[in-house]
């Protein structure tokens, strides 16, 4: 896939909720596409869909209607098995929270997606060591979650994101929980994954300071799509 | 490798939970194994029961004597192979808490139709040229000291006095089923006794035992013997030595009913700490398991680790609460001194437990892991802070 064609493509796309028995609605006939290699900010007020509408493009959410293609495949239509797989394969995901395994080390938390491939031991190894020094933790690899900073465990998460190599990386408010220093680190972190790697981030976040870090921003407010912004 | 990795460590994230939670079990499982034994236990002579066996007795109750002079009538019956006969003396070694089960016996004939009491040759010779000589089993005479040459005082109360009889050999059992807290003597000297002392109660036995060559006769030949006495002095009921044990059960089978009622109860009451505890631990892991699924990992991997860690904890309490039951249940028995003959934890009795401790790690992890198993990855992931 070239740079310019895109790898997310989203038509009339629509998603509502059910709260207490009424149907709100979240996202409204969104259409818009995402270019291979594009570090993309969504951002907006609380409630404006800008998670659901990354949940959607990351596979672990279902659209009502409408039809959303990423990197060729028309997720819509896959079943929850299909989904996982895909996911496992094309998606990358960074959590406000981390969301690492407390038992696991920072090695082994790499380590997790890289057991749903078919890689022998020595090679997830060397793969994992290879991420570890990337996010500069290698003297860390031993390490639980509770035994790092926030911004150390956003690196471990980050680590475990692209350790499968998938084309798209989703970050769910990744700087939320952090310092100024630790977040600029971690954004930094994401800026050298899409222009040395080629990943494309699509990032929600509140901050204008992070969402300066991508190429695009795109605002979202009552479910639909407002200014998108050029830097 | 990583599978069991995580189960393991996910086992012992909550140590004092997974530590309460096990010690219960351990708790639960013993008790239950314990309860089963004792049901084993009330059920031990009708289970050592021999098949080529019969027990004739007044039919009116077991209360009521037989003529002595029935032995040789009987004994004249095809198929019998032998005959002796038993009378239950309910004698008290120094306090009524001293129970054990005293027979008066005939010495020539009552050993050889009971091969499973191994009695040495020159003991059982002791035994049969001593009128007050006594034989006693090996778990009586461990659980008073007796020894051979010993004397034992018993006060009677069916036939009342002060009698006394001399040990003069220790029978062991052939099995470990083998009931060796009983106690043997002459019925000669019983009834020559009581010919001085109430002479209208001589010449009577408590039962026959009756040898058959063959077990596929025994309907017939009980239905003979009962018809020889139709209509005399003491008719008789004979019945095989299993169902003549299982009728001293049935005596008390409310009281079995109930152990094995409180034995399933306790592993109920067990099942349910454990599915809270399983539920407590799924739900404030739904936001792993909710990245798990994000990352791919796909409902069957979730459920395995609940299952799993489900598994591991009941099977550990599972494990520590049968080795437990082994010292365990030989104290009791020592404690309960000859009330339960045979008293020991049967291999039926250990797989009952390890099928109580899977069947309660399988259904305390069913309700979490089909929770975790539908829940979508959104819902899941945002139960976070």
């Amino acid at each position: 896939m070239d740079a310019l064609s895109p790898i997310v493509e989203i038509r009339h796309l629509t998603k509502s909720y059910r709260r207490g028995g009424q149907v709100v609605p979240v996202l409204t006939n969104i259409s818009f596409d995402i270019r291979t290699g594009e570090f993309i900010a969504l951002m907006g007020p609380s409630g404006s869909g800008k998670s659901t509408l990354l949940n959607l493009i990351a596979g672990i959410d279902k659209p009502d209607s409408g039809s959303l293609r990423v990197n060729g495949t028309d997720i819509a239509t896959l079943s929850e098995r299909e989904l996982a797989d895909w996911r496992a394969a094309n998606v990358g995901f960074i959590f406000q929270f981390y969301n690492l395994m407390p038992v696991l080390t920072a090695f082994e938390n790499i380590e997790l997606p890289l057991l749903l491939t078919r890689l022998p031991r020595t090679q997830r190894r060397e793969r994992v060591e290879l991420a570890l020094s990337m996010v500069g933790l290698t003297d860390r690899m031993e390490h639980y979650p509770s035994e790092l900073s926030g911004g150390q465990q956003q690196r471990v998460a980050i680590a475990r994101a692209f350790i499968t190599d998938p084309v798209l990386l989703v970050a769910d408010e990744p700087t939320g929980d952090l310092d100024r220093a630790s977040a600029d680190d971690i954004l930094a972190m994401l800026g050298r994954l899409n222009s040395e790697m080629g990943k494309t981030i699509i990032m929600v976040t509140h901050d204008p300071h992070a969402a300066r870090s991508a190429h695009l921003i795109r605002h979202l407010d009552k479910g639909e799509l407002d200014v998108t912004l050029e830097h | 490798m990583h599978f069991l990795k995580l189960i393991l460590r996910n086992t012992l994230r909550h140590k004092l939970r997974t530590g309460l939670t096990v010690l219960g079990l351990v708790v639960a499982i013993l008790a239950f194994g314990l309860l089963r034994t004792v049901v084993d236990a009330w059920y031990a002579g009708a289970e050592g029961a021999s098949s080529t066996r019969l027990v004739t007795r007044n039919s009116i109750s077991l209360v009521f004597p037989l003529p002595i002079n029935y032995q040789e009538r009987i004994r004249r019956i095809s198929g019998v192979t032998g005959i002796s006969h038993a009378s239950w003396f309910g004698g008290v070694y120094v306090t009524e808490k001293n129970f054990f089960p005293q027979f008066a016996i005939d010495p020539k004939t009552y050993f050889e139709l009971y091969p499973e009491y191994l009695i040495p040759p020159g003991d059982m010779k002791a035994f049969r040229t001593d009128r007050k000589g006594c034989v006693i089993g090996r778990k009586l005479a461990t659980t008073y000291g007796f020894k051979v040459g010993d004397t034992i005082p018993l006060r009677g109360t069916i036939y009342p006095g002060a009698w006394s009889f001399t040990v003069r050999a220790i029978y062991d059992g052939a099995e470990a089923g083998t009931d060796t807290s009983q106690f043997f003597f002459h019925w000669d000297y019983l009834n020559e006794t009581m010919k001085k002392a109430a002479a209208r109660r001589t010449d009577w036995v408590g039962v026959y035992v009756i040898q058959i060559a063959d077990p596929d006769r025994a309907a017939e030949i009980s239905t003979e013997v009962d018809a020889m006495f139709r209509n005399s002095l003491a008719e008789t009921l004979t019945e095989t030595e299993k169902a003549f044990q299982l009728g001293f059960v049935s005596m008390t089978e409310a009281i079995v009913v109930a152990i094995r009622i409180v034995s399933f109860v306790v592993i109920f009451i067990i099942l349910a700490v454990m599915a809270n505890t399983m539920a407590m631990t799924a739900r404030e892991r739904i936001s792993e398991y909710a990245t798990l699924k994000a990352l791919g990992f796909g409902p069957r991997f979730l459920t395995g680790l609940i299952y799993g860690e489900s598994i591991v904890i009941s099977l550990a309490g599972g494990l520590i609460g049968i080795a437990l039951t082994f010292p365990v249940a030989d104290r009791f028995s020592k404690q309960m001194g000859t009330l339960f003959p045979v008293f020991g934890v049967s291999l039926d009795t250990v797989y009952m437990q390890i099928a109580a401790a899977t069947a309660v790690g399988l259904a305390a992890a069913a309700l979490p892991a089909t929770r975790v198993a539908r829940v979508s990855i959104v819902e899941g992931l945002r139960s976070i802070g």
